[in-house]
């Protein structure tokens, strides 16, 4: 299970640039790669049939939800920039 | 002075947290009944993935309430997003024809691999769930990649709600039969066939057209552009 | 062990993201991501060393061990309806913008803390 090591520091570090990232598309690139490692981290778990539900819900349609809203609002998130 | 607050707050979460987990042990067996599911599951039902057998049989009562949930949040989103005015028709520059002719290429082939998912969803890791939400991707496609071009509401409204009654006629037909709700009354067949494990399937292939109309719904009140 | 670690990291991360934040999108995707982290948590604990999937590809073998299925079965619902709930609140979000102008959560007063 070393690969398991390797794939739950990468997406601890996609979680926490989620926080720092100001422009709101970069955050969400980062959520979604979050969603993404966490499916292959279900499958090494020895559960194929939730990591195809989070493929599919998490990394594709969740994300483009928030980009309709992100489209609907303001970009940035201090909103003097726009 | 906020960041502080929080940070402080979530260290002393944190500590708790971990005092609680360090008694849970890590790969070992910790319930009776997930062990039995598991050895019993294939005599019960008749389907060879257990955890359809879990969602659909042995607990087929609470996925009726999650459907119902889910239903819930649709019907809720299109209230709030409801303006009474009539929907803007923007006018849409098209786009390039290799984008729109790819769609319309992939929509079709999309559409049959979350077919293939939730007919197979007690043979195969998948199902209705699963189906749907692959099913729905595809819709999503057509919405981003053919601009101009969106599902008819009143039909989703249909379809969802023609499968929220089959999946309870399918329970009450199953109270008739043997006396409790959700009974499997159709016959078992042989294990690892594709018309086995009685009612399982007709209920999964309802949850997969119930979940991609739902979110299908969901998609179009986002695009639409009011005000 | 590491798999317990990595989800309550997720948890406090989403956490402080709904805390510490300012615009409401923010706050929201880090809601998204508790979400991630209980349903990363809830697998790992159905997780049986040297266990399979519970799937049974030849019927006529009895099964060795196999991972727990509940726990899977509950976070396969869980994820769908975690869909509804985001789009839900997103579609709350921008109803607030349309209706105060920002999405700052500092300026708009019935929202305050």
């Amino acid at each position: 299970m070393a690969i398991a090591y390797i794939l739950i520091i990468l997406m601890i570090l996609c979680a926490v640039s989620v926080v720092f990232f100001k422009d709101l598309l970069n955050a969400v690139i980062a959520l979604a790669a979050v969603s993404l490692i966490a499916s292959v981290l279900f499958f090494l778990l020895q559960a194929p049939d939730v990591a195809m539900a989070e493929a599919a819900i998490g990394a594709a349609l969740t994300t483009a939800i928030f980009i309709v809203a992100v489209k609907k609002t303001k970009r940035y998130e201090n909103e003097k920039i726009s | 002075m906020r960041k502080l607050v929080s940070i402080i707050l979530l260290g002393a979460l944190a500590f708790g947290l971990v005092q609680a987990v360090k008694k849970i042990p890590f790969g070992v067996q910790k319930t009776k009944v997930g062990k039995y599911y598991v050895e019993r599951g294939i005599e019960d039902t008749g389907s060879s993935n257990i955890v359809t057998s879990v969602v659909l049989n042995y607990r087929g009562f609470d996925t009726l309430g999650e459907v119902t949930i889910l239903f819930a949040g649709a019907i809720a989103l299109g209230a709030v997003l409801f303006t009474g005015k009539k929907r803007i028709e923007r006018e849409v520059y098209p786009a390039s024809p290799i984008l729109s002719t790819a769609c319309k290429f992939l929509f079709p082939l999309i559409l049959l691999f979350g077919a293939y998912i939730f007919i197979h969803g007690h043979l195969t890791p998948g199902g209705g769930f699963q189906g749907g939400a692959i099913a729905a991707s595809a819709l999503l496609l057509i919405f981003l990649g053919c601009p101009g071009r969106k599902t008819d509401g009143r039909k989703t409204r249909l379809m969802e709600s023609l499968g929220g009654i089959i999946f309870v006629l399918a329970g009450l037909l199953g109270l008739a039969y043997g006396g409790f709700f959700l009974f499997n009354f159709l016959p078992k067949g042989t294990v690892n066939n594709l018309f086995s494990a009685g009612i399982i399937p007709v209920l999964y292939i309802v949850i997969g057209f119930k979940v991609a109309s739902e979110i299908a719904g969901i998609l179009d009140n986002l695009f639409g552009e009011t005000e | 062990m590491i798999f317990y670690i990595g989800s309550f990291a997720l948890v406090l991360t989403g956490l402080y993201i709904a805390a510490a934040k300012k615009n409401l999108i923010k706050i929201i995707m880090g809601l998204s991501l508790v979400d991630t982290g209980v349903n990363l948590f809830l697998i790992s604990i159905g997780y049986i060393k040297g266990g399979t999937a519970p799937i049974f590809s030849n019927a006529a073998i009895p099964g060795k061990t196999m991972v727990d299925p509940v726990p899977q079965a509950m976070v396969l619902t869980a994820i769908v309806i975690g869909l509804a709930v985001t789009a839900l609140a997103l579609s709350l979000v921008i109803k607030a913008y349309y209706h105060y102008g920002t999405l700052n959560v500092r300026k708009i007063k019935e929202l305050k803390w």
